[in-house]
């Protein structure tokens, strides 16, 4: 499914070369998700000029484009047919950076109404890949329902490069709601919580929520008249539409005056079964109905350790998000069988070792 | 015949001292009734759903205990013996179809529900529950499991996994894999292993869309945990006719192109609706070309605004009529007819061979004329049924399996419909799995390097290649043979077969 395209054969070349004197490489396009992930050395691989949409077809609800497309022109183009990346993909423009789609493939972070459609993976439909040994590999495929192969594409999703160069991705994208609306309410956290859990199991038309400092946020989204009834039926007070836009905007993207975290102190994630209990670990912010919470807290030995083993015991994985000290594994260690699982992937993809190499787990 | 065009895995006769070295090392613990090798027990094993292709297991084990299952494996291991996972044996393309030299594992009696957890809105199943038999535990708290593939009261969630199931509301609600959190396994050496969380993602890499539809070829799953999604209040379909099957496939884009996501959108052409109605009496307009179903769900509120649109889109789209089911006996009745798509095509012809193609939407009018040249040309009637929100396509061939010939004719038929999915764009399966039956087709398909990096994550998995060998992904070896039986450029394929 890769289109001929004078990048290609660059980016191949490069790569054949890499892995022949085991060069290792750092793929790079805007650099708005550097921060994320371990450091890793290596010579920079800007796959940027390999870019363009290749097909798009609303009433197909499948969008394909070359990796280093930007997201903007992507969610323009969605957007111009009422439709959207249902998972609303943080963009991380700060200073200028420029996502593509690349790296918001390889970093799979989703926004706030992955609780209600679901994660990047999800809508992943198809791949191609420029694998360590300068191979071309194409998974999946453009069309909706696809069970042929196994479905590569998706475990690419959020592999933070370290299996290979992203390519070409299709996407499946879904119509804009017609309407929306943001309701407010106080509740303490272990009643958010439980709430939040409640709902989801109505057949309510909910697309995201957050809770910060007793403050419950939930926006609905679909047809109008049932959200009229919805609202109805959950009470809580107005937010004005624009007040709201700008608040799920400022979530998405980190700009909440919550996620300002000092020089010394890192941003946490904690992902967890949303039932959890509250953690207890300090100031919290939580999202997608309790399954993810930030949290700003120190890189101290100690710290790590309570925070990575109150996730592990709720069944979850923490990870040093953004900032802190870089000596901290950025992801949460592995049970054994899964990272010998990701090494033999990583060696099966990458033999030579030059991709990303560390950027997610030491692994093996 | 038919291993003319597709060799069987372990194909030959069973070697009788080995067999009785795999019975007598699995009978170290497990009891006598659960190890069968004697052609009268292992016979009813011998096919799936796709009864093509039979072939005896060598020996069945029908474990009862995790810890009976782990020592299978690892005697497996040990004597190097493929093993091939079965679920309710329902699949439809041959994914179960026994190795002739191997052990076939039936995980029929892992079949307890092990925790409902209403407020996390989570089933924890073992691998042999039934698909409808969760929804059914869970009715009384207003949710259900959402996949529902039309052999959903028999299927059981193992091989829904091993195949990424689908059914007819996966445009609004997803494949199986949209809908399983977490699944703990076995790998060939009995080693437990958790792939995917409760948890919104994992550390590392996301193996679940490996391990959802591999297929049996990568772990045996012994517990998943399922999202649960509630109830909608209301449900309501829409069934449109059009006298013109592209007028069909052009108002499926538009009700997308209105910002419509149905619940259900699924498409008979005639013949199809002709072998239901008589046999249904759903009420299908037998003058239509081809009938639509559009469901609507969710709250009355919801369904009520979202009907009156689709209506209008359907008419302005050129539907000759259009109803809407005024009450739920109505709206079960108008679906009966689709549900019963399969069974009435049997009752017209002797036997029937489903396809499972997805093409883009947009090629289906093209599509479909061109299926009907083929029948023309194989001498075969071929019915459709359509999954049209998603472009899934199922023709039912119709042929007699007492006429060796008129099968070759049928398999052909099949092969190039599915070769066409492959030119328009599309796939050989949307969700069957490509088992034995499509293991061809997935040389054209991908390219070499795309085979041999499947080949790979097999490994990285089962590196013994223990795991349902033969199956899902051809060798290479298999694509250059095939290579050279298959004639491209509009010649005949297969061209030492007779033809009629």
């Amino acid at each position: 499914m890769s289109t001929q395209h004078p990048e290609l054969d660059a980016l191949r070349e490069r790569v054949r070369a890499a892995a022949a004197d085991r060069t290792p490489l750092t793929i790079r396009a805007g650099g708005s998700k550097a921060f994320y992930g371990n450091r890793c050395d290596g010579a920079r691989l800007d796959p940027r000029g390999y870019s363009g949409i290749v097909d798009y077809a609303p009433t197909e609800l499948v969008i394909t484009a070359r990796c280093g497309t930007p997201l903007a022109d992507i969610e323009a183009a969605v957007a111009a047919e009422r439709q959207m990346l249902p998972f609303e993909p943080p963009r991380f423009a700060a200073g200028g950076a420029q996502a593509t789609l690349g790296g918001m493939v390889a970093a799979g972070l989703a926004g706030p109404r992955r609780v209600a459609t679901g994660s990047l993976r999800d809508f992943v439909l198809g791949a191609s890949l420029l694998d360590g040994r300068g191979e071309v590999l194409a998974f999946g495929g453009r069309v909706m329902k696809n069970v042929a192969g196994y479905d590569m594409a998706r475990t690419l999703a959020g592999s933070l490069g370290t299996l290979g160069v992203l390519l070409d991705v299709s996407l499946k994208v879904l119509p804009l709601p017609p309407a929306e609306c943001t309701l407010r309410f106080e509740l303490d956290e272990v009643t958010a919580i439980r709430r939040l859990n409640e709902w989801g199991g109505q057949p309510l038309p909910i697309s995201a929520s957050a809770w910060c400092d007793g403050v419950l946020l939930l926006r609905l989204s679909g047809a109008r008249a049932g959200l009229s009834a919805a609202r109805t039926r959950l009470g809580g007070g107005p937010v004005g539409d624009a007040a709201a836009s700008v608040l799920w905007a400022d979530l998405r993207e980190q700009r909440h005056a919550f996620f300002g975290a000092g020089d010394d102190t890192a941003l946490w994630r904690i992902a967890v079964p949303p039932t959890t209990p509250p953690l207890n670990l300090g100031r919290t912010l939580i999202e997608w109905h309790g399954g993810q919470r930030w949290l700003v807290a120190g890189c101290d030995a100690q710290t790590v350790t309570r925070i990575r083993d109150a996730a592990s015991a709720a069944g979850g994985h923490a990870t040093r998000f953004r900032g802190g000290d870089a000596a901290v594994p950025a992801f949460h260690p592995l049970a054994p069988a899964v990272a010998q699982l990701n090494a033999r992937l990583k060696q099966a993809f990458d033999p030579a070792g030059i991709f990303n190499t560390g950027r997610m787990h030491a692994l093996a | 015949m038919l291993g003319d065009l597709i060799p069987l895995p372990g194909a030959g006769a069973v070697d009788v001292a080995r067999q009785r070295a795999v019975v007598a090392k699995l009978r170290e613990t497990l009891p006598d009734h659960c190890v069968l090798w004697r052609e009268e027990d292992t016979r009813p094993y011998e096919c799936d759903g796709l009864t093509l292709y039979r072939q005896l297991p060598m020996v069945v084990a029908l474990p009862e205990t995790e810890a009976q299952l782990i020592a299978i494996l690892r005697a497996c291991r040990e004597l190097e013996v493929p093993v091939v996972p079965r679920g309710a044996g329902t699949g439809l393309s041959g994914g179960a179809l026994p190795h002739g030299q191997g052990v076939l594992l039936s995980l029929a009696k892992f079949n307890r529900i092990l925790a409902i957890d209403p407020l996390a809105r989570t089933a924890t199943v073992q691998p042999g529950v039934r698909n409808a038999a969760i929804s059914e535990a869970v009715a009384h708290l207003g949710l259900y499991y959402a996949p529902d593939p039309s052999s959903q009261i028999a299927c059981t969630i193992g091989g829904n996994i091993a195949e990424n199931a689908g059914g007819v509301h996966c445009l609004k609600y997803g494949l199986t894999l949209h809908n399983v959190l977490r699944v703990r396994g076995l790998t060939i050496d009995g080693e437990a292993v958790v792939i995917g969380s409760l948890a919104p993602d994992v550390a590392g890499y996301d193996l679940l869309p490996l391990v959802v539809g591999s297929e049996g070829l990568l772990l045996i799953v012994t517990e998943a945990t399922l999202k649960l999604v509630p109830k909608p209040q209301k449900q309501q379909v829409v069934m449109a006719s059009f006298d013109d099957i592209e007028k069909g496939g052009d108002a499926v884009a538009a009700v997308i192109a209105a910002g419509i996501i149905p619940a259900g959108m699924e498409m008979m052409d005639k013949p199809a609706t002709a072998a239901v109605e008589p046999f249904v009496k759903a009420g299908y307009d037998l003058d239509a070309a081809t009938i639509l179903l559009v469901e609507s769900d969710g709250t009355p509120e919801e369904v009520c605004e979202e009907i009156a649109r689709i209506e209008a889109v359907l008419q302005a789209a050129g539907a000759t009529r259009c109803t809407v089911s005024q009450s739920e006996p109505e709206r079960l009745r108008f679906w009966a007819g689709r549900k019963a798509a399969f069974p009435a095509v049997g009752r017209i012809s002797p036997d029937y061979y489903c396809m499972d193609g997805t093409i883009p939407r947009k090629r289906l009018g093209e599509v479909l004329k061109a299926i009907v040249a083929m029948e023309a040309k194989y001498g075969l009637r071929c019915a459709n049924v359509f999954h049209a929100g998603d472009g899934n396509l199922h023709p039912l061939i119709m042929f007699d399996a007492n006429d060796p010939e008129s099968i070759v004719r049928a398999e052909q038929f099949g092969f190039e419909i599915l070769e066409l999915c492959i030119a328009v764009g599309g796939t050989v399966t949307g969700e069957h799995g490509v088992g034995v039956e499509k293991i061809h087709q997935l040389c054209l398909q991908f390219d070499k390097a795309t085979l041999a990096a499947f080949h790979a994550i097999k490994r990285a998995f089962d590196p013994p290649e223990l795991l349902n060998p033969g199956k899902a992904v051809p060798t290479l070896n298999r694509c250059a043979e095939f290579g050279k039986m298959h004639v491209h450029g509009g010649q005949l394929k297969f061209p030492e077969l007779p033809r009629f």
